[in-house]
């Protein structure tokens, strides 16, 4: 078990003027996870992290990043850490290639950029001008140039927004890659299930402030919701059968549709209660699929309201 | 320094590739040469103390690439970078800003002195100009004017929200300044009142000190234009540093 901290805040506070952007965050990230920040636009995780950076100078708190005060020892925590910012770029005449070069040239010990050319797919890209990459193929080079320091903390903000789905599984990939070298990484999304497929723990953040802290599992486990399973039957419902399933969740029938809600008993989870139910019964059925809670319901009963208003 | 460097050949290869840039500061200059060459020869004149057009044009279009240089690429340049977050990326690795800048001006410096090679090169070959000044002291007439405008351009730069602006706003400098100080258009055909206003356009002691040393004058007859040119220089330094934002 690795437990060692590499990024520890306490109380961070920081505000725009009369506008308060961060309030009494307090969170540590293990050596090793991936931990994401989530919430809606606005909710203070672009500060958050850029406090982290050292982009950003807290008004209040204690910041320690890889051991290091992120305000005094800037310099050392850039030699260390990969950083994909929401906002930034390089300029649009730059080849793939000569933006890896020289931003390798930056670094004392560099990772191997033609490696990582390769290990990101741009190998095909890597004399085109910037201005001519797809979103995604940005984002990787992004990417890439925040692997360059080999560091062993990576700074991700907003990585997947705007990409199609193919894409944004793609990067997922990468991250998870990245961790299975031993890296930790500090990610931010508003994307719920970027949160709840990818990262290890999550803090959830509304206004401010801290709503949640744990892993997606527990978060939707303590939500305590239920599983849905929905299916259809080939002939209607008998009384018998359906006092048994009953004994699995609450039951919803609308013709030959059926609806079961529950939670999963013991060790077993509802959907093979349910199956195992009816192929003993002998009970043909089609079209059967599961709607279980996800991290957007977790911040929906925490907060009232949902992800994307 | 292996840093500097890399950047310093990167952001040449990025000025070339940007076709107006490179235009307004190696292309056109000699555009304007052969124009006036083809109009008027190189034939001495009273009007310019015995000196031809060229001769006189070569020095003045080197102050005209200076001031494009200055004002306009390094200030659209800077400005796009900060307005595009590439400064932003930049501050998240361990280069110093200070190596940032310095290519900047060292491609931007090198792209000048190119220009006027290349105007020096025009001037000989097809008008037989004439260089009666002595090399060192006009490259370090150079190199002083170079550098004076360079710094205005960083504070203007740092003054400029969006690229867009900074376009805008070079422009509205230059040209009437490439107009009033002799630089686009010898200054001997300008009327009295307009070379009165002359006087305080920063372009005028750059004309006047290369064109003086261009046919040989001793720095002593030009100390009005050391000093101003000094001045700006350390000035624009200064209130640049302070000024100097990455976002």
């Amino acid at each position: 078990m690795n437990t060692q901290e590499v990024i520890k805040v306490e109380n961070l506070r920081k505000a725009y003027g009369a506008t308060l952007a961060v309030e009494d965050v307090s969170f540590e990230v293990m050596e090793g996870e991936i931990f994401g920040m989530v919430g809606p636009n606005g909710a203070g995780k672009t500060t958050t992290i850029e406090c982290l950076e050292g982009l950003r100078k807290p008004d209040q708190g204690r910041l320690r990043v890889l051991g290091l005060d992120p305000q005094q020892e800037s310099r050392e925590l850039r030699r260390r850490t990969g950083i994909q910012l929401q906002q930034s770029s390089i300029p649009e005449k730059m080849k793939v290639w000569e933006a890896l070069d020289l931003y390798a040239s930056f670094y004392p010990d560099p990772a191997n950029w033609e490696e990582l050319l390769a290990q990101l797919g741009l190998e095909e890209k890597r004399n085109d001008f910037f201005s001519k990459l797809s979103g995604g193929q940005k984002q990787r080079l992004f990417i890439a140039l925040a692997l360059l320091p080999d560091p062993e903390l990576i700074f991700l903000d907003e990585l997947t927004t705007g990409l199609d789905p193919q894409a944004r599984h793609a990067i997922w990939d990468l991250v998870r890659l990245v961790r299975a070298k031993g890296k930790t990484v500090l990610l931010t999304t508003h994307f719920m299930e970027e949160a709840e497929r990818l990262c290890d723990r999550v803090v959830i953040l509304d206004h401010g402030r801290i709503v949640a802290l744990d892993t997606p599992q527990a978060l939707i486990r303590d939500l305590g919701a239920e599983e849905r399973i929905i299916f259809n039957l080939y002939t209607t419902l008998t009384p018998e059968f359906e006092k048994t399933l009953s004994m699995a969740g609450r039951i919803d029938v609308q013709g030959e549709r059926i609806t079961v809600n529950g939670s999963k008993s013991g060790t077993d989870s509802l959907v093979s209660d349910v199956v195992s139910l009816l192929t003993s019964n002998n009970v043909r059925f089609h079209d059967l699929h599961t709607e279980q809670p996800t991290l957007e319901d977790v911040f929906l009963s925490l907060t009232g309201r949902k992800m994307r208003e | 320094m292996k840093n500097l460097i890399k950047m310093t050949w990167v952001e040449a290869k990025l000025f070339l590739r940007e076709p107006i840039g490179a235009f307004f500061t190696l292309v056109f200059p000699l555009v304007m040469l052969f124009l006036f060459g083809t109009i008027y020869g190189n034939k001495p004149s009273p009007y310019f103390n015995g000196y031809g057009t060229i001769d006189i044009s070569v020095p003045a279009y080197t102050a005209m690439i200076i001031a494009t240089t200055g004002l306009v690429g390094l200030v659209i340049t800077m400005a796009t970078y900060r307005e595009k977050g590439v400064l932003r990326r930049l501050r998240t690795t361990p280069v110093s800003p200070l190596t940032v800048l310095s290519a900047q001006v060292i491609v931007l410096f090198l792209m000048t002195l190119l220009g006027m090679v290349l105007l020096i090169i025009a001037g000989k070959l097809v008008y037989n100009m004439r260089f009666e000044g002595n090399l060192i002291s006009v490259l370090a007439g150079f190199v002083l004017s170079c550098l004076s405008f360079f710094a205005l351009g960083f504070i203007l730069s740092s003054l400029i929200p969006t690229a867009r602006t900074a376009q805008v706003v070079g422009m509205v400098i230059l040209y009437p300044m490439l107009f009033l100080s002799g630089a686009g258009f010898p200054r001997e055909l300008l009327p009295e009142t307009v070379k009165k206003i002359s006087a305080f356009l920063p372009l005028t002691y750059v004309v006047n000190l290369l064109r003086g040393l261009w046919i040989g004058e001793s720095w002593n007859l030009h100390l009005t234009e050391l000093a101003i040119l000094t001045i700006m220089l350390v000035a624009g330094v200064l209130v640049s540093v302070k000024l100097f934002r990455w976002e």
